[in-house]
């Protein structure tokens, strides 16, 4: 039986190129050198694929061990038989050769590998191959499984339920499948915002409707982790190019010693800020004037503000996973299930004042025991790791409550005879009138039954975090100097990124020397560094040219059609498409 | 007591082939009688048809390796084309008779070629005193090739004029392999499916040796029992013995029942097996477990927490973002909604339809039996809109998400690529899919 697995990918097709790629770095390091990666627009027909298939096995061998073999050097696709029986000959001789062959230089690589060495075939997109194709491919090398050992690994997208759909039974039947799926793009997402976002070493931060937007785009539209990249990678050009201040949004060593060399247009762009504006207002007279015109007091002012802000993002992070910690015990996570979402609701305003932290500070003073320690736990661990001395006093704090909770425990026998007297009383023979008064006794007794120890304790925990948070969790805009970390002009990136092709179109057509300089960017950027010496200011002549006869050309096939408002004005004729 | 009995081969040697194809004496004894002595000509072209798993294969395999005839063996879908197929012809005989491993590429275009060599290598292996047999697996692939291929095959002896018989393999009737031109009709032999006594004689072969084969008896019986009705192909059935047989010997290894408790066996084997039968032809889980003996206890534990070995059919879920979930409801409405309908539906203002005579007479067939009818993509756009709460903006994302649902063959495009003016989409995912989704 032929060997197979199946991986089962997400639905974003864009990022399995290089899921793949990576897949076959690992694998030849570690596992086998023969390797080959089939998509199906390559392989229309079992010859096709079988072609493809025995150029890219005997180029991989030949990246491993060059050089020596000249049998096999780069032969020519039309003069191998494109069979089995010739790809077995082949393996064989591979896999003969390193018993009887002096060792070569590269032979630590190599002795990495098994004495066989299966040879991996990875069909790219599985739901794309026609049916046909990968029966016959099937069907044969299931027959030579013992000479050449090989082993599927096949892509989906959808759901592995495909496979029954692709391959009838007598296929399927040969197959050993084994089921690996790769994790969620959602848990992908994750792992980036946390790791890009949630450091405090890296000192770009996004500002709330810029991550909300880029989250949505994910979300809504494509799933796909390249994407979303792209756009965190253009906010961070947007951000450089576009405030002149960025220049401070660097590590806290140089930030303060570029602090040091800026210059008076630079103090004065530091001056406009909204939020330095802010803290003027809010010094004495003397010291409003000297920020306003000494610029070496300026400069020492920034540099104490940027190390505030560096304090405030390292106290923020930690804070904000022992929230998380926190609200992800809650049922139906009022904040939020992930901490994205926690990020996303902590930046735009004061997460206090929301109903949901409201009604998750109520639910967590209904949790129970385990869930307590537990969480308390996990929030040590977190400051303990956070750099600074911070937050010694806060484990400190909390280490308390762990063992007060210990203790509790022992304590807890004391109070289970209190609920059994009671019980029994009940049970005594009593007449309707009796029964009545004890019955009513108790109820007053429950109401203003004094909290027990435990319950007391909880709630001291739910105020601890909820002082924590007051005190750590303030949103970025109201701190000073916030505008060189965080990139918050949504609209730019909006427009950037949600490319509307008809608007864009019927622009280009209404103003045809826009579409113009368009065409003659793409095209000299086709031609490469030949068009460096032409400026870029003055459109070419030949260029200019063949935009005319272009566009004469679209208007003999019917696409457009000169509109009767102005000389130069075309209309689009067809609606159909984009 | 033998049922093979033929002079010009020993007693022994039969008796050994009748032990390796139970259940097809007739079969065997048949070819038997048409091969004859071994000088002897036999019939030019012989075609074994019958369904899957029916032995044909491997009783032309056994048959062939036991009386020690030179034959050469050949599947016709591996070698895909015509000259793959008679170049493979060549070389396995190059190497039929000899010890010799080296065989030199032999160059074959046309049948006149392979005549003309297929002469010289009968000479040249000293094989004219015996018969050879060229056997063709999976010979339905010989209609895809060549036309005169297939006729060519059936004449071969008289072609070649050597004593060579040709020996057709395939499911598919005879009837439907007749090229319009005219053949020679080949013998046409007939493996008949295996009956259920005939199923459990052989599955009761292959018992692992640790169990008497009493009590693999009863447990090919019970399996039987169970999954006759569905399904009565051998490889099948084989494949859900091995995979069951573990649970089954559970009460023994545990130590709860002997190996004659029946009663106690069948009650825990009842379960697993009703549950089984869900998935009877869906290769689930892989088989490497019951194969090997060494798995045998984890395959134990896997089957006792049936939680962690999830079979395929248990990811059916697919993860679609926002708009792609729309964008396919709006696909599937496009598909099976007439477009009359559209504007009752989708407008909040609308008139009534009348219906008309043409629109009484058709009404009949619904839309959901006639398949996913092609829509264009403006449709599809003005229904997602309206389906949609909130504004949709009509960016590029919408349009290259339309793009990844095809490549995923959630939607199929129609028409040439060419069309510049408007694609044409179908949706080609059913209701539930659409139900699943829609949650």
């Amino acid at each position: 039986m032929a060997s197979d697995q199946i991986r089962n990918k997400g639905v974003n097709v864009t990022d399995h190129d290089l899921t793949f790629r990576s897949l076959s770095e690992v694998l030849q390091n570690n596992i086998t050198p023969y390797i080959a990666l089939l998509e199906a627009k390559d392989c229309p027909g079992i010859k096709n694929l079988m072609q493809k298939l025995m150029g890219q096995l005997m180029n991989c061998y030949i990246d491993v061990d060059s050089s020596e073999d000249e049998d096999y050097v780069q032969v020519s696709h039309n003069r191998i038989r494109c069979s089995m029986t010739s790809l077995i000959n082949w393996y064989e001789h591979v896999t003969k050769k390193p018993d009887s062959e002096t060792p070569s230089k590269k032979r630590t690589s190599s002795s990495r590998h098994w004495q066989s060495p299966p040879v991996v075939v990875v069909f790219k997109d599985m739901e794309s191959f026609s049916t046909k194709v990968l029966q016959d491919f099937i069907v044969i090398s299931s027959q030579h499984i013992h000479e050449l050992p090989l082993v599927l690994i096949f892509g989906i997208a959808t759901s592995p339920m495909i496979i029954h759909s692709l391959l009838p039974h007598f296929v399927s039947s040969l197959l050993c499948i084994e089921l690996f799926q790769s994790l969620s793009c959602k848990d992908h997402l994750s792992t980036i915002i946390d790791k890009l976002l949630l450091r405090a070493s890296f000192p770009f931060k996004l500002g709330e409707k810029v991550l909300q937007v880029l989250i949505n785009i994910f979300l809504y539209h494509d799933f796909s982790v390249q994407n979303f990249i792209k756009g965190f990678q253009l906010c961070i050009v947007e951000h450089f190019c576009s405030q002149p201040v960025s220049v401070l949004c660097c590590q806290l060593v140089d930030a303060k010693k570029r602090a040091d060399s800026l210059s008076h247009d630079q103090c004065e762009n530091i001056r406009k800020l909204p939020s330095f504006r802010r803290y003027v207002e809010s010094q004495v007279s003397e010291k409003q004037i000297a920020l306003l015109t000494v610029d070496t007091y300026l400069k020492e002012i920034t540099q104490k503000l940027l190390e505030d802000l560096h304090v405030y993002h390292e106290n923020y992070l930690s804070v904000l996973r022992c929230l998380h910690v926190f609200t992800s015990f809650l049922p139906k996570y009022p904040l939020g299930k992930q901490i994205r979402e926690l990020y996303c609701a902590c930046l735009e305003n004061q997460v206090w004042e929301t109903e949901e932290y409201e009604s998750s500070l109520q639910l967590a003073r209904m949790l129970n025991k385990s869930d307590l320690v537990t969480m308390l736990q996990q929030c040590v661990e977190i400051f303990v790791s956070s750099s600074g001395k911070e937050f010694d006093n806060t484990v400190e704090k909390l280490k308390e409550f762990l063992t007060q909770f210990q203790k509790l425990e022992e304590e807890a026998f004391q109070e289970q005879d209190v609920s059994v007297s009671s019980q029994k009383e009940l049970q005594k023979k009593t007449d309707l009138y009796h029964l009545q008064k004890t019955l009513l006794e108790l109820k007053e007794s429950r109401r203003s039954k004094k909290l027990t120890k435990f319950e007391m304790l909880r709630f001291e925990v739910v105020d601890y975090i909820d002082s924590l948070v007051r005190n750590y969790l303030v949103p970025a805009n109201h701190k000073t100097l916030h505008e060189i970390m965080y990139f918050n002009t949504a609209s730019v990136l909006r427009e950037h990124l949600n490319a509307a092709p008809r608007i864009a179109l019927h622009t280009a057509l209404n103003n045809p020397y826009r579409y113009l300089k368009a065409f003659s960017t793409v095209v000299m950027g086709a031609e490469g560094p030949n068009a460096d010496a032409a400026s870029s200011d003055q459109v070419d002549d030949i260029i200019h040219a063949r935009f005319i006869r272009a566009v004469s050309e679209l208007e003999l096939l019917g696409f457009i059609k000169p509109s009767k408002q102005k000389t130069d004005h075309v209309a689009r004729l067809t609606w159909g498409g984009c | 007591m033998p049922n093979l009995e033929h002079p010009a081969y020993p007693a022994a040697t039969l008796l050994h082939l009748e032990s390796l194809v139970p259940c097809r004496e007739s079969q065997v004894s048949m070819l038997l009688s048409i091969f004859g002595e071994r000088q002897q000509f036999s019939f030019p072209s012989i075609f074994i048809y019958g369904h899957t798993s029916s032995g044909k294969t491997y009783v032309m395999q056994t048959l062939l390796n036991t009386l020690q005839l030179p034959h050469v063996f050949v599947n016709c879908v591996e070698y895909f084309t015509s000259r793959l197929l008679l170049e493979e012809i060549l070389m396995q005989l190059q190497s039929c008779c000899s010890e010799r491993e080296q065989t030199s590429h032999v160059h074959c275009d046309t049948f006149n070629d392979f005549v003309r060599l297929f002469k010289q290598a009968v000479v040249s292996r000293e094989l004219e005193d015996q018969t050879l047999y060229i056997v063709l697996d999976r010979a339905e692939q010989l209609r895809e090739m060549e036309a005169n291929i297939l006729p060519a095959f059936l004449r071969l002896q008289e072609l070649t004029d050597r004593n060579v018989t040709v020996v057709l393999l395939s499911e598919i009737v005879w009837e439907l392999f007749r090229p319009s031109i005219g053949c020679f009709e080949p013998f046409t032999l007939y493996f008949p499916d295996y009956s259920i006594g005939h199923l459990q004689k052989i599955l009761s072969q292959n018992h692992p040796p640790e169990y008497s084969a009493d009590f693999y008896a009863a447990y090919i019986n019970i399996l039987l029992g169970v999954f006759y009705m569905v399904c009565r192909d051998l490889k099948e059935l084989q494949h859900l013995a091995a995979l069951n047989f573990s649970k089954y010997c559970e009460p023994v290894v545990r130590g709860e029942a002997n190996e004659r408790d029946t009663r106690k066996l069948w009650k825990n084997i009842e379960p697993h097996l009703k549950k089984a039968m869900h998935t009877v032809y869906l290769r689930e889980i892989s088989s490497r477990a019951g194969e090997n003996e060494k798995n045998v206890y984890n395959s134990d534990l896997k089957f006792g927490c049936s939680e962690k070995v999830l079979g395929l059919s248990a990811h059916t879920h697919v993860e679609l973002p926002y708009y792609s979930k729309f964008l396919l409801i709006a696909a599937y409405l496009a598909s099976y909604n007439p477009v009359r309908t559209d504007k009752r539906f989708f407008l909040k203002h609308h008139g009534k339809i009348r219906k008309t005579n043409f629109m009484k007479k058709h009404e009949k067939t619904s839309n959901h039996l006639l398949g996913p009818k092609p829509f264009p993509l403006d449709r599809l756009l003005a229904i997602l809109y309206s389906i949609v709460d909130n504004r949709v903006a009509p960016t590029a994302n919408i349009f290259s998400q339309i793009t990844s649902l095809v490549t995923l063959q959630l939607l199929s495009m129609v028409g040439h690529n060419d069309q510049l003016d408007g694609p044409r989409y179908k949706c080609t995912v059913s209701l539930d899919f659409i139900r699943a989704i829609a949650r």
